[in-house]
């Protein structure tokens, strides 16, 4: 799923509009498996799997396969349909600048889900 | 000629904690009063779709009011200098002042979220003058789940945040229609009211003490919470029906923290067979 995340993303204009403020890096963990992804005016310039030594990044999430394979299911089960319901229930990991997070939190949160869906422009988000 | 909906709309001045405040509110249908307490955040619009469904407004005065701050009611005068903290206190206050003002005989009281909250204290101190109370997503304790520390930090003082936060308390089955105009509501929150309405329900709204105390053959209460909400989780709604001998907690499946707006056909499906069991005890 996650190899989906940026053609999804770039491919949503109003994602793109939504994060168009934000330039950051972030890191998701699927288990093992690190992937650095990195935002430029709310396009997805590149998500590059690790290992990783010393790289940045601002904030991270992790979760083992098994719960990004709930979260990604169209009808996630409840408490695996968004990332702070997974963080309450101890499903996932949000940690490092949560303050960066928050301030483009909608933005993250939909890219994150995107990988759900065909396109969230689809729907009424666009 | 258009279609208009049912639902009227109207102000009034409540007199809450010695302090004048104008308050909006809506109403449609007849027969025993059903009062609608909205989210925090959030406003009276919350309830629409109920106002406009004849099998609740045949038999129920729906009626639903902002609190001040929140909608359409406007803060009190010197609020450019104050910081809004909703307290237990006032929050009481204020629905017993709309109950007063509108001379409602025992009344349903209804409210989600925060507003299920408050009705555990509304039937432990004024179960004589109520119906029933239906709490939604509705507990009698407080169970932060977030550092809220730094929601009025100029960072995150917008909508978006506030929409970002509690997007995933909708249940994925939710239509898009109308999981985005409850989040629109959220949209339209006043500066630092979220954080204020916060106050009452992460700090001053712990009511384990007393709900046992409910005499709930005098005032019935029913606890509805959604399969999706972890906000208030169905764990806590239970635990809470199980501290209040007679009360009756219904999780509902496919809904998440905001039933009423969020998927109005489903909510209506769990809220009728309590609104006739209501009915039938009287």
């Amino acid at each position: 799923m996650i190899e989906q995340l940026a053609s999804k993303v770039n491919a949503n204009p109003a994602l793109v509009r939504r994060g168009r403020r934000l330039s950051i890096e972030f890191l998701i963990e699927i288990g093992e498996r690190a992937f650095h992804v990195t935002v430029e005016q709310g396009r997805i310039a590149g998500v590059e799997e690790g290992p990783f030594i010393m790289r940045a990044w601002s904030f991270a999430i992790r979760a083992p396969e098994a719960v990004w394979e709930k979260f990604w299911q169209p009808h996630p089960d409840p408490g695996f349909q968004d990332i702070f319901a997974m963080n309450r229930f101890g499903h996932c990991r949000v940690e490092g600048d949560i303050n960066i997070l928050l301030c483009h939190l909608r933005y993250v949160k939909d890219v994150l889900a995107t990988p759900r869906r065909p396109r969230i422009g689809d729907n009424s988000d666009g | 000629m258009v279609e208009l909906e049912p639902i009227i709309g109207r102000y009034l001045t409540l007199s809450i904690a010695g302090r004048d405040h104008r308050i909006y509110f809506e109403e449609a249908g007849q027969g025993t009063p059903l009062v609608c307490l909205h989210t925090a955040g959030a406003h009276s619009s919350q309830f629409r779709h109920l106002m406009c469904d004849p099998a609740v407004t045949d038999r129920f005065r729906v009626m639903a009011f902002d609190l001040p701050w929140h909608g359409k009611s406007t803060p009190p005068p010197g609020w450019q200098d104050e910081e809004y903290l909703l307290t237990s206190d006032f929050y009481v206050a204020a629905v017993i002042a709309f109950l007063d003002a509108l001379e409602l005989d025992k009344p349903v009281v209804m409210g989600c979220s925060m507003g299920g909250r408050v009705v555990i204290r509304l039937a432990v101190e004024h179960s004589q003058r109520m119906q029933a109370v239906i709490g939604l997503e509705g507990s009698d304790r407080p169970a932060p789940w977030y550092d809220n520390s730094w929601t009025d930090h100029p960072d995150f003082v917008n909508g978006d945040f506030c929409v970002g936060l509690v997007s995933g308390l909708c249940a994925p089955q939710s239509p898009d229609e109308f999981r985005w105009e409850t989040l629109w509501h959220y949209y339209q929150g006043g500066t630092g009211v979220f954080k204020g309405d916060m106050h009452f329900f992460r700090t001053d709204s712990d009511y384990t003490a007393n709900s046992a105390d409910i005499d709930t053959a005098l005032c019935p209460v029913y606890l509805m919470t959604g399969e999706y909400d972890y906000s208030c989780t169905p764990e806590a709604t239970i635990r809470t029906a199980d501290r209040i001998p007679g009360a009756e907690a219904i999780i509902m499946k496919e809904v998440g923290h905001f039933p009423m707006s969020e998927n109005p056909t489903a909510f209506r499906a769990y809220l009728l067979p309590v609104l006739d069991s209501i009915q039938a005890r009287t």
